[in-house]
Protein backbone atom coordinates (compact mmCIF):
# COMPACT_ATOMS: atom_id res chain seq x y z
CA UNK A 1 0.00 0.00 0.00
CA UNK A 2 1.34 3.47 -0.79
CA UNK A 3 2.40 6.14 1.97
CA UNK A 4 -0.85 8.29 0.32
CA UNK A 5 -3.29 5.97 0.78
CA UNK A 6 -1.90 5.12 4.15
CA UNK A 7 -2.43 8.49 5.03
CA UNK A 8 -5.68 8.68 3.59
CA UNK A 9 -7.10 5.71 5.36
CA UNK A 10 -5.86 7.51 8.54
CA UNK A 11 -7.46 10.69 7.75
CA UNK A 12 -10.92 8.68 7.26
CA UNK A 13 -10.24 6.97 10.66
CA UNK A 14 -9.77 10.32 12.21
CA UNK A 15 -12.66 12.00 10.51
CA UNK A 16 -14.90 9.17 11.19
CA UNK A 17 -13.78 8.64 14.74
CA UNK A 18 -14.29 12.82 15.09
CA UNK A 19 -18.19 12.52 13.92
CA UNK A 20 -18.70 9.38 16.07
CA UNK A 21 -17.31 10.92 19.51
CA UNK A 22 -19.32 14.44 18.20
CA UNK A 23 -22.59 12.61 18.02
CA UNK A 24 -21.97 10.79 21.24
CA UNK A 25 -21.18 13.85 23.05
CA UNK A 26 -24.19 15.66 21.71
CA UNK A 27 -26.47 12.93 22.21
CA UNK A 28 -25.11 13.06 26.16
CA UNK A 29 -23.85 9.33 25.89
CA UNK A 30 -20.41 10.27 26.71
CA UNK A 31 -20.65 11.85 29.50
CA UNK A 32 -21.24 9.08 32.14
CA UNK A 33 -18.35 7.03 30.78
CA UNK A 34 -15.94 6.69 33.40
CA UNK A 35 -13.30 3.91 34.38
CA UNK A 36 -13.82 1.80 37.70
CA UNK A 37 -10.45 2.09 40.11
CA UNK A 38 -9.45 -1.90 39.16
CA UNK A 39 -9.62 -0.57 35.18
CA UNK A 40 -7.86 2.08 36.12
CA UNK A 41 -5.61 0.48 38.10
CA UNK A 42 -4.67 -2.19 35.06
CA UNK A 43 -4.38 0.24 32.24
CA UNK A 44 -1.66 2.11 34.38
CA UNK A 45 0.14 -1.19 35.38
CA UNK A 46 -0.26 -2.03 31.47
CA UNK A 47 1.30 1.03 30.58
CA UNK A 48 4.42 0.66 33.33
CA UNK A 49 4.62 -2.76 31.94
CA UNK A 50 4.70 -1.95 28.33
CA UNK A 51 7.74 0.35 29.02
CA UNK A 52 9.55 -1.72 31.05
CA UNK A 53 8.95 -4.16 27.89
CA UNK A 54 10.48 -1.26 25.84
CA UNK A 55 13.23 -0.47 28.14
CA UNK A 56 14.44 -4.22 28.17
CA UNK A 57 14.30 -4.91 24.36
CA UNK A 58 16.50 -1.48 23.94
CA UNK A 59 19.00 -2.72 26.12
CA UNK A 60 18.62 -5.81 23.87
CA UNK A 61 19.66 -3.76 20.83
CA UNK A 62 16.21 -3.60 19.75
CA UNK A 63 15.16 0.08 19.65
CA UNK A 64 11.47 1.32 19.18
CA UNK A 65 10.04 3.44 16.15
CA UNK A 66 8.79 7.11 16.73
CA UNK A 67 5.46 6.17 16.20
CA UNK A 68 5.48 3.65 19.06
CA UNK A 69 6.26 7.00 21.09
CA UNK A 70 3.35 8.86 19.72
CA UNK A 71 0.98 6.00 20.29
CA UNK A 72 2.39 5.93 24.35
CA UNK A 73 1.65 9.48 24.26
CA UNK A 74 -1.78 9.43 22.88
CA UNK A 75 -2.76 6.49 25.34
CA UNK A 76 -1.29 8.87 28.39
CA UNK A 77 -3.37 11.70 27.24
CA UNK A 78 -6.60 10.11 26.24
CA UNK A 79 -7.20 7.65 28.68
CA UNK A 80 -6.72 9.39 31.87
CA UNK A 81 -9.43 11.52 30.93
CA UNK A 82 -11.67 8.70 31.85
CA UNK A 83 -9.98 8.31 35.02
CA UNK A 84 -11.50 9.43 38.93
CA UNK A 85 -8.08 9.16 40.41
CA UNK A 86 -7.89 12.41 42.42
CA UNK A 87 -4.32 14.07 43.14
CA UNK A 88 -2.85 16.40 46.13
CA UNK A 89 -2.31 19.49 44.35
CA UNK A 90 1.05 21.58 46.04
CA UNK A 91 0.23 25.19 45.61
CA UNK A 92 3.19 27.19 44.83
CA UNK A 93 3.85 30.58 46.14
CA UNK A 94 3.76 32.15 42.64
CA UNK A 95 -0.18 31.15 42.30
CA UNK A 96 -1.11 32.14 45.71
CA UNK A 97 0.22 35.17 45.08
CA UNK A 98 -2.69 35.80 42.12
CA UNK A 99 -5.31 34.43 44.78
CA UNK A 100 -4.49 36.53 47.44
CA UNK A 101 -4.31 39.26 45.20
CA UNK A 102 -8.29 38.51 44.36
CA UNK A 103 -9.05 37.49 47.81
CA UNK A 104 -7.44 41.24 49.24
CA UNK A 105 -9.84 43.21 46.95
CA UNK A 106 -12.75 44.78 48.36
CA UNK A 107 -15.83 43.81 47.02
CA UNK A 108 -16.88 46.24 44.07
CA UNK A 109 -13.17 46.50 42.84
CA UNK A 110 -12.72 46.96 39.24
CA UNK A 111 -10.56 43.97 37.76
CA UNK A 112 -9.07 43.79 34.37
CA UNK A 113 -8.56 41.07 32.07
CA UNK A 114 -6.67 40.58 29.21
CA UNK A 115 -7.45 38.29 27.16
CA UNK A 116 -4.14 37.59 25.01
CA UNK A 117 -4.67 34.00 23.44
CA UNK A 118 -6.89 31.98 20.94
CA UNK A 119 -8.40 28.82 20.07
CA UNK A 120 -5.24 27.12 20.22
CA UNK A 121 -4.19 27.55 23.63
CA UNK A 122 -7.44 27.76 25.20
CA UNK A 123 -6.93 24.12 26.71
CA UNK A 124 -4.64 25.58 28.72
CA UNK A 125 -5.88 29.35 29.26
CA UNK A 126 -9.24 28.41 29.40
CA UNK A 127 -9.81 27.00 32.59
CA UNK A 128 -7.96 29.83 34.00
CA UNK A 129 -9.65 32.27 32.40
CA UNK A 130 -12.81 30.41 34.02
CA UNK A 131 -11.57 29.74 37.57
CA UNK A 132 -10.32 33.33 37.39
CA UNK A 133 -13.48 35.10 36.54
CA UNK A 134 -15.64 32.79 38.93
CA UNK A 135 -13.92 33.99 41.94
CA UNK A 136 -14.10 37.64 40.87
CA UNK A 137 -17.42 37.12 40.40
CA UNK A 138 -17.97 34.54 44.16
CA UNK A 139 -15.81 38.26 45.54
CA UNK A 140 -18.36 40.66 44.15
CA UNK A 141 -15.87 42.24 41.85
CA UNK A 142 -16.54 44.01 39.02
CA UNK A 143 -14.60 42.41 35.97
CA UNK A 144 -13.64 44.43 32.70
CA UNK A 145 -12.39 42.36 29.80
CA UNK A 146 -10.54 42.92 26.53
CA UNK A 147 -8.13 41.77 23.86
CA UNK A 148 -4.85 41.76 22.29
CA UNK A 149 -5.50 39.27 20.03
CA UNK A 150 -8.14 39.18 17.32
CA UNK A 151 -9.82 35.84 19.04
CA UNK A 152 -9.65 36.43 22.65
CA UNK A 153 -12.79 38.60 23.39
CA UNK A 154 -14.38 35.89 21.82
CA UNK A 155 -12.74 33.22 24.31
CA UNK A 156 -13.84 35.55 26.88
CA UNK A 157 -17.25 35.77 25.92
CA UNK A 158 -17.16 31.41 26.06
CA UNK A 159 -15.52 31.69 29.78
CA UNK A 160 -18.40 34.08 30.25
CA UNK A 161 -21.21 31.88 29.38
CA UNK A 162 -19.54 28.42 30.93
CA UNK A 163 -19.42 30.02 34.20
CA UNK A 164 -22.90 31.89 34.12
CA UNK A 165 -24.73 28.53 34.06
CA UNK A 166 -23.51 27.61 37.37
CA UNK A 167 -26.18 27.94 39.48
CA UNK A 168 -24.08 30.01 42.26
CA UNK A 169 -23.71 32.21 40.01
CA UNK A 170 -26.97 32.34 38.55
CA UNK A 171 -27.64 32.91 42.12
CA UNK A 172 -25.29 36.15 41.86
CA UNK A 173 -27.48 38.13 39.04
CA UNK A 174 -24.34 39.19 37.17
CA UNK A 175 -25.48 41.43 34.87
CA UNK A 176 -23.52 42.84 31.13
CA UNK A 177 -22.74 46.42 31.96
CA UNK A 178 -22.81 46.52 35.74
CA UNK A 179 -21.16 43.63 36.98
CA UNK A 180 -18.94 42.82 33.96
CA UNK A 181 -18.05 44.16 30.42
CA UNK A 182 -16.53 43.18 27.74
CA UNK A 183 -14.55 45.71 25.40
CA UNK A 184 -13.54 43.55 22.61
CA UNK A 185 -10.75 43.60 20.93
CA UNK A 186 -8.11 46.86 19.75
CA UNK A 187 -5.46 46.47 16.80
CA UNK A 188 -2.13 47.68 18.11
CA UNK A 189 -0.52 45.84 20.67
CA UNK A 190 1.42 47.37 23.29
CA UNK A 191 0.57 50.99 21.91
CA UNK A 192 -3.08 49.72 22.91
CA UNK A 193 -2.19 49.54 26.35
CA UNK A 194 0.03 52.87 26.55
CA UNK A 195 -3.03 54.82 25.16
CA UNK A 196 -5.30 53.47 27.89
CA UNK A 197 -2.43 54.82 29.92
CA UNK A 198 -3.86 58.19 29.46
CA UNK A 199 -7.38 57.02 28.28
CA UNK A 200 -9.58 53.83 27.74
CA UNK A 201 -12.09 55.43 25.72
CA UNK A 202 -9.77 56.36 22.85
CA UNK A 203 -8.86 52.60 21.90
CA UNK A 204 -12.78 51.45 22.95
CA UNK A 205 -14.86 53.64 21.62
CA UNK A 206 -17.66 50.59 21.48
CA UNK A 207 -17.72 47.86 23.70
CA UNK A 208 -17.89 43.80 21.57
CA UNK A 209 -21.54 43.94 21.27
CA UNK A 210 -21.39 48.08 19.70
CA UNK A 211 -22.60 49.72 22.42
CA UNK A 212 -21.35 53.07 23.21
CA UNK A 213 -18.26 53.16 26.07
CA UNK A 214 -20.17 55.75 28.00
CA UNK A 215 -23.34 54.00 27.76
CA UNK A 216 -21.91 51.15 29.96
CA UNK A 217 -22.37 52.08 34.05
CA UNK A 218 -19.50 50.42 34.91
CA UNK A 219 -17.11 52.04 32.81
CA UNK A 220 -18.17 55.19 31.95
CA UNK A 221 -16.10 56.32 35.16
CA UNK A 222 -13.19 54.17 33.94
CA UNK A 223 -10.56 56.58 32.82
CA UNK A 224 -7.09 55.14 32.69
CA UNK A 225 -4.85 52.58 34.95
CA UNK A 226 -5.45 54.79 37.76
CA UNK A 227 -9.24 53.07 38.22
CA UNK A 228 -8.63 49.76 38.03
CA UNK A 229 -7.82 48.03 41.31
CA UNK A 230 -5.88 44.56 39.85
CA UNK A 231 -5.14 43.08 36.48
CA UNK A 232 -4.86 40.02 35.30
CA UNK A 233 -3.46 38.93 31.82
CA UNK A 234 -3.68 35.56 30.29
CA UNK A 235 -1.34 35.77 27.92
CA UNK A 236 0.29 33.06 24.57
CA UNK A 237 2.61 34.76 23.28
CA UNK A 238 2.63 38.13 21.66
CA UNK A 239 1.34 40.71 22.56
CA UNK A 240 1.14 39.71 26.39
CA UNK A 241 2.20 39.90 30.24
CA UNK A 242 5.46 41.02 29.00
CA UNK A 243 4.18 43.70 26.98
CA UNK A 244 1.09 44.59 29.86
CA UNK A 245 4.48 44.32 32.18
CA UNK A 246 6.75 46.98 30.18
CA UNK A 247 4.29 49.54 29.88
CA UNK A 248 1.10 49.19 31.99
CA UNK A 249 3.28 48.13 35.29
CA UNK A 250 6.09 49.71 34.81
CA UNK A 251 4.86 53.17 33.16
CA UNK A 252 1.29 53.61 35.11
CA UNK A 253 1.76 51.53 38.12
CA UNK A 254 -0.64 49.12 37.36
CA UNK A 255 -1.41 45.82 39.67
CA UNK A 256 -1.03 42.67 37.97
CA UNK A 257 -1.24 38.92 37.69
CA UNK A 258 -0.49 36.67 34.87
CA UNK A 259 -2.20 33.23 33.74
CA UNK A 260 0.55 32.00 30.78
CA UNK A 261 1.20 28.43 28.97
CA UNK A 262 3.30 26.55 30.56
CA UNK A 263 6.10 27.42 27.60
CA UNK A 264 5.72 30.94 27.93
CA UNK A 265 5.94 30.82 31.92
CA UNK A 266 9.55 30.73 32.83
CA UNK A 267 10.25 34.05 30.52
CA UNK A 268 7.92 35.42 33.58
CA UNK A 269 9.30 34.66 36.89
CA UNK A 270 12.12 37.36 35.82
CA UNK A 271 9.28 39.82 36.50
CA UNK A 272 8.12 37.90 39.05
CA UNK A 273 10.72 37.83 41.22
CA UNK A 274 11.08 41.38 40.57
CA UNK A 275 8.03 42.37 42.02
CA UNK A 276 6.75 43.51 38.76
CA UNK A 277 3.88 40.56 38.24
CA UNK A 278 1.73 39.89 41.60
CA UNK A 279 1.55 36.19 40.74
CA UNK A 280 1.49 33.66 38.28
CA UNK A 281 -0.39 30.58 36.78
CA UNK A 282 1.89 28.73 34.49
CA UNK A 283 0.43 26.23 31.99
CA UNK A 284 -2.08 23.74 33.24
CA UNK A 285 -0.58 23.11 36.53
CA UNK A 286 -0.86 26.87 37.61
CA UNK A 287 -4.80 26.42 37.28
CA UNK A 288 -4.98 23.12 38.83
CA UNK A 289 -3.67 25.10 41.83
CA UNK A 290 -5.57 28.19 41.50
CA UNK A 291 -8.81 25.79 41.12
CA UNK A 292 -7.67 24.24 44.63
CA UNK A 293 -7.18 27.44 46.70
CA UNK A 294 -10.32 29.01 44.76
CA UNK A 295 -12.12 25.46 45.94
CA UNK A 296 -13.80 24.71 42.67
CA UNK A 297 -13.21 21.70 40.68
CA UNK A 298 -12.47 23.02 37.02
CA UNK A 299 -10.64 22.05 33.82
CA UNK A 300 -7.47 22.43 34.67
CA UNK A 301 -7.84 19.75 37.81
CA UNK A 302 -9.41 17.07 35.65
CA UNK A 303 -6.76 17.43 32.90
CA UNK A 304 -4.09 17.62 35.23
CA UNK A 305 -4.26 13.86 35.12
CA UNK A 306 -3.78 13.16 31.63
CA UNK A 307 -0.51 15.98 31.96
CA UNK A 308 1.19 14.01 34.78
CA UNK A 309 0.90 10.66 32.69
CA UNK A 310 2.20 12.32 29.43
CA UNK A 311 5.01 13.57 31.83
CA UNK A 312 5.94 10.64 33.14
CA UNK A 313 5.74 8.85 30.09
CA UNK A 314 7.91 11.50 28.52
CA UNK A 315 10.69 11.12 31.11
CA UNK A 316 10.27 6.91 30.41
CA UNK A 317 11.43 7.65 27.06
CA UNK A 318 13.88 9.84 27.60
CA UNK A 319 15.51 7.00 30.26
CA UNK A 320 15.28 4.67 27.74
CA UNK A 321 16.71 6.94 25.32
CA UNK A 322 19.56 7.36 27.26
CA UNK A 323 19.73 3.51 27.83
CA UNK A 324 19.81 3.12 23.84
CA UNK A 325 22.55 5.60 24.01
CA UNK A 326 24.96 4.11 26.55
CA UNK A 327 24.46 0.66 25.08
CA UNK A 328 25.36 1.88 21.76
CA UNK A 329 28.61 3.24 23.05
CA UNK A 330 27.24 6.38 23.01
CA UNK A 331 27.62 6.52 18.91
CA UNK A 332 24.15 5.44 18.24
CA UNK A 333 21.16 7.70 16.67
CA UNK A 334 17.48 7.07 17.20
CA UNK B 1 11.72 60.28 -2.16
CA UNK B 2 10.09 57.13 -1.52
CA UNK B 3 13.23 56.57 1.30
CA UNK B 4 13.48 60.01 2.59
CA UNK B 5 10.06 59.99 3.89
CA UNK B 6 9.75 56.95 5.29
CA UNK B 7 12.77 57.11 6.84
CA UNK B 8 11.99 60.84 8.18
CA UNK B 9 8.45 59.04 9.94
CA UNK B 10 10.93 56.64 11.47
CA UNK B 11 13.41 59.11 12.63
CA UNK B 12 10.21 61.48 14.18
CA UNK B 13 8.19 58.80 15.65
CA UNK B 14 11.07 57.03 17.09
CA UNK B 15 12.35 60.12 18.91
CA UNK B 16 8.95 61.26 20.01
CA UNK B 17 8.30 57.80 22.01
CA UNK B 18 12.00 57.90 23.81
CA UNK B 19 11.30 61.45 24.78
CA UNK B 20 7.52 61.33 25.60
CA UNK B 21 8.93 58.50 28.06
CA UNK B 22 11.14 60.68 29.85
CA UNK B 23 8.79 63.94 29.11
CA UNK B 24 4.98 62.77 29.54
CA UNK B 25 4.26 66.64 29.05
CA UNK B 26 2.96 68.47 26.25
CA UNK B 27 3.70 68.50 23.08
CA UNK B 28 5.28 65.10 23.48
CA UNK B 29 2.42 63.32 25.57
CA UNK B 30 0.28 64.72 22.53
CA UNK B 31 2.48 63.41 20.20
CA UNK B 32 2.61 60.04 21.88
CA UNK B 33 -1.31 59.99 21.59
CA UNK B 34 -1.09 60.72 17.95
CA UNK B 35 1.29 58.64 16.90
CA UNK B 36 -0.52 55.86 19.39
CA UNK B 37 -3.38 56.19 17.28
CA UNK B 38 -1.89 55.80 14.19
CA UNK B 39 -0.06 52.76 14.81
CA UNK B 40 -3.73 51.69 15.92
CA UNK B 41 -5.28 52.56 12.08
CA UNK B 42 -1.82 51.13 10.57
CA UNK B 43 -2.44 47.98 12.66
CA UNK B 44 -5.91 47.38 11.87
CA UNK B 45 -5.02 47.97 7.75
CA UNK B 46 -2.62 45.31 8.20
CA UNK B 47 -4.39 42.95 9.43
CA UNK B 48 -6.64 43.15 6.10
CA UNK B 49 -3.27 43.37 3.96
CA UNK B 50 -2.01 40.70 5.52
CA UNK B 51 -5.85 38.45 4.55
CA UNK B 52 -6.07 40.18 1.10
CA UNK B 53 -2.27 38.75 0.77
CA UNK B 54 -2.99 34.89 2.14
CA UNK B 55 -5.71 34.86 -0.65
CA UNK B 56 -3.53 36.29 -3.26
CA UNK B 57 -0.99 33.39 -2.65
CA UNK B 58 -3.54 30.98 -2.08
CA UNK B 59 -5.46 32.02 -5.69
CA UNK B 60 -1.82 31.85 -7.33
CA UNK B 61 -1.05 28.38 -5.84
CA UNK B 62 -3.94 26.96 -7.28
CA UNK B 63 -3.91 28.61 -10.69
CA UNK B 64 -0.44 27.69 -11.34
CA UNK B 65 -1.20 24.67 -9.63
CA UNK B 66 2.33 24.80 -7.61
CA UNK B 67 2.95 21.69 -5.16
CA UNK B 68 0.55 21.20 -2.30
CA UNK B 69 -1.97 23.68 -4.44
CA UNK B 70 -4.93 21.18 -2.37
CA UNK B 71 -3.93 23.13 0.92
CA UNK B 72 -4.62 26.44 -0.50
CA UNK B 73 -8.02 25.53 -2.12
CA UNK B 74 -8.63 24.09 2.35
CA UNK B 75 -7.90 28.29 3.18
CA UNK B 76 -9.51 30.07 0.62
CA UNK B 77 -13.17 27.92 1.32
CA UNK B 78 -12.27 28.16 4.92
CA UNK B 79 -11.54 32.26 4.31
CA UNK B 80 -14.65 32.99 2.30
CA UNK B 81 -17.10 30.37 4.19
CA UNK B 82 -15.99 32.08 7.60
CA UNK B 83 -16.34 35.78 5.66
CA UNK B 84 -19.61 35.28 3.93
CA UNK B 85 -21.28 33.42 7.17
CA UNK B 86 -20.02 36.25 8.98
CA UNK B 87 -21.05 39.30 6.70
CA UNK B 88 -24.67 37.37 6.32
CA UNK B 89 -25.60 37.81 9.88
CA UNK B 90 -24.58 41.46 10.19
CA UNK B 91 -23.76 42.78 13.39
CA UNK B 92 -24.58 40.57 16.22
CA UNK B 93 -22.29 37.39 14.25
CA UNK B 94 -20.65 36.54 17.11
CA UNK B 95 -23.33 35.96 19.45
CA UNK B 96 -24.01 32.32 21.13
CA UNK B 97 -26.34 30.70 18.60
CA UNK B 98 -25.51 31.91 15.42
CA UNK B 99 -23.22 30.13 12.25
CA UNK B 100 -20.19 32.15 13.13
CA UNK B 101 -20.31 31.15 16.85
CA UNK B 102 -20.65 27.24 15.78
CA UNK B 103 -18.07 27.58 13.33
CA UNK B 104 -15.53 29.44 15.79
CA UNK B 105 -16.85 26.93 18.73
CA UNK B 106 -17.12 24.07 16.80
CA UNK B 107 -14.66 23.80 14.02
CA UNK B 108 -11.97 26.52 14.33
CA UNK B 109 -10.69 25.76 17.77
CA UNK B 110 -10.39 22.14 18.27
CA UNK B 111 -8.23 22.40 14.60
CA UNK B 112 -6.68 24.83 16.30
CA UNK B 113 -6.17 23.20 19.50
CA UNK B 114 -5.30 20.20 17.71
CA UNK B 115 -2.29 22.25 15.91
CA UNK B 116 -1.10 23.17 19.47
CA UNK B 117 -1.59 19.20 21.08
CA UNK B 118 0.70 17.87 17.80
CA UNK B 119 3.60 19.61 19.95
CA UNK B 120 2.88 17.01 22.69
CA UNK B 121 3.76 14.25 20.56
CA UNK B 122 7.17 15.98 18.97
CA UNK B 123 8.08 16.95 22.47
CA UNK B 124 8.03 13.66 23.49
CA UNK B 125 9.49 12.06 20.13
CA UNK B 126 12.39 14.53 20.06
CA UNK B 127 13.08 13.90 23.67
CA UNK B 128 13.16 10.42 23.25
CA UNK B 129 15.71 10.76 20.30
CA UNK B 130 17.49 13.61 21.03
CA UNK B 131 17.85 14.59 25.29
CA UNK B 132 21.20 12.78 25.79
CA UNK B 133 23.87 12.46 28.60
CA UNK B 134 26.35 13.40 26.13
CA UNK B 135 28.52 15.73 28.33
CA UNK B 136 28.41 17.68 31.85
CA UNK B 137 25.96 20.55 29.93
CA UNK B 138 24.05 17.90 28.29
CA UNK B 139 23.45 15.95 31.56
CA UNK B 140 22.83 19.35 33.87
CA UNK B 141 20.08 19.86 31.41
CA UNK B 142 18.40 16.64 31.19
CA UNK B 143 18.38 16.85 35.10
CA UNK B 144 16.84 20.21 35.38
CA UNK B 145 14.24 19.15 32.84
CA UNK B 146 13.58 15.65 34.60
CA UNK B 147 12.98 17.14 38.12
CA UNK B 148 11.23 19.95 36.47
CA UNK B 149 8.64 18.15 34.44
CA UNK B 150 7.95 15.44 37.64
CA UNK B 151 7.89 18.75 40.14
CA UNK B 152 5.53 20.37 38.20
CA UNK B 153 2.71 17.35 38.06
CA UNK B 154 1.27 15.85 41.49
CA UNK B 155 3.35 12.47 40.85
CA UNK B 156 6.41 14.33 41.60
CA UNK B 157 5.26 14.90 45.20
CA UNK B 158 3.45 11.06 45.37
CA UNK B 159 6.89 9.52 44.56
CA UNK B 160 8.99 12.06 47.14
CA UNK B 161 6.12 12.03 49.57
CA UNK B 162 8.29 10.20 52.15
CA UNK B 163 11.14 13.42 51.91
CA UNK B 164 10.44 16.46 54.15
CA UNK B 165 8.25 18.93 52.83
CA UNK B 166 11.75 21.28 51.60
CA UNK B 167 12.98 18.47 49.52
CA UNK B 168 9.98 16.94 47.50
CA UNK B 169 9.86 17.41 44.03
CA UNK B 170 7.50 20.44 43.89
CA UNK B 171 10.20 22.32 46.02
CA UNK B 172 13.26 21.32 44.21
CA UNK B 173 11.60 22.61 40.74
CA UNK B 174 9.90 25.79 42.26
CA UNK B 175 14.19 26.14 43.40
CA UNK B 176 14.89 25.50 39.85
CA UNK B 177 12.64 28.03 38.11
CA UNK B 178 13.36 30.32 40.62
CA UNK B 179 16.99 30.95 40.69
CA UNK B 180 18.61 28.85 38.08
CA UNK B 181 16.20 29.77 35.14
CA UNK B 182 15.22 33.06 36.20
CA UNK B 183 19.12 33.67 36.44
CA UNK B 184 19.55 32.65 32.30
CA UNK B 185 16.63 34.66 31.36
CA UNK B 186 17.40 37.48 32.78
CA UNK B 187 20.58 37.04 31.36
CA UNK B 188 18.96 36.25 27.71
CA UNK B 189 16.81 39.06 28.37
CA UNK B 190 19.36 41.34 29.03
CA UNK B 191 21.05 41.09 25.70
CA UNK B 192 18.29 40.94 23.87
CA UNK B 193 17.39 44.48 25.28
CA UNK B 194 21.19 46.12 24.64
CA UNK B 195 20.47 44.32 21.32
CA UNK B 196 17.21 45.94 20.76
CA UNK B 197 18.88 49.15 22.16
CA UNK B 198 21.44 49.25 19.66
CA UNK B 199 18.68 48.04 16.73
CA UNK B 200 16.38 50.86 17.69
CA UNK B 201 19.15 53.26 17.28
CA UNK B 202 20.44 52.88 14.03
CA UNK B 203 16.88 52.33 12.81
CA UNK B 204 16.00 56.09 14.18
CA UNK B 205 19.07 57.83 12.59
CA UNK B 206 18.21 55.85 9.42
CA UNK B 207 22.08 53.82 9.36
CA UNK B 208 19.86 50.50 9.37
CA UNK B 209 17.40 50.54 6.28
CA UNK B 210 16.87 47.13 5.43
CA UNK B 211 12.94 47.60 6.62
CA UNK B 212 12.49 49.78 3.88
CA UNK B 213 13.35 46.52 1.49
CA UNK B 214 16.24 47.59 0.21
CA UNK B 215 19.66 46.13 0.56
CA UNK B 216 21.85 49.29 2.19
Amino acid sequence: MSTRAKELITIAIIAVFSVVIYILKITGVMTGIEFSGTVSTIIIIAIFLALLVILIRTLRGHLVDRRTVFLFIAFSVALPLLMNISQKITVSGEVEQVYNAVIDLQPGSRVLVSFDYDPASAPELQPMAESFLRLCFMRDLKVIVMGLWPQGPQQAELAMSTILEDDEMKAKNIKYGIDYVNLGYQAGNEFVVQRMGSDFKSMFRKDYSGRAYDDLPLVKNVKNFSNIDYSFNLSAGYPGTQEWVQVAVDRYGLKMGGGNTAVQAPMMYTYLNAGQLEGLLGGMSGGAEFEYLANFTGKATKYMLSQSFAHMVVVAFIIIGNAAFFRSGREKKL
Amino acid sequence: MRREIPLLITGIVGIVFVLQYFIPHFPFNRMNAWFSDWFSIVAAFAIWLGALNLMKISFQKVFRRKSDWGYAVVIIMSFLLMAVVGFAEGKGFRDQGTAFDWLFQFVYTPLSATMFAILAFFVASASYRAFRARNFEATLLLLAAFLVMLGRVPTGDVLTGFMPEGMRLSAVASWIMNFPQTAGQRAIMIGIALGLVSTSLRIILGIERSHLGGGD
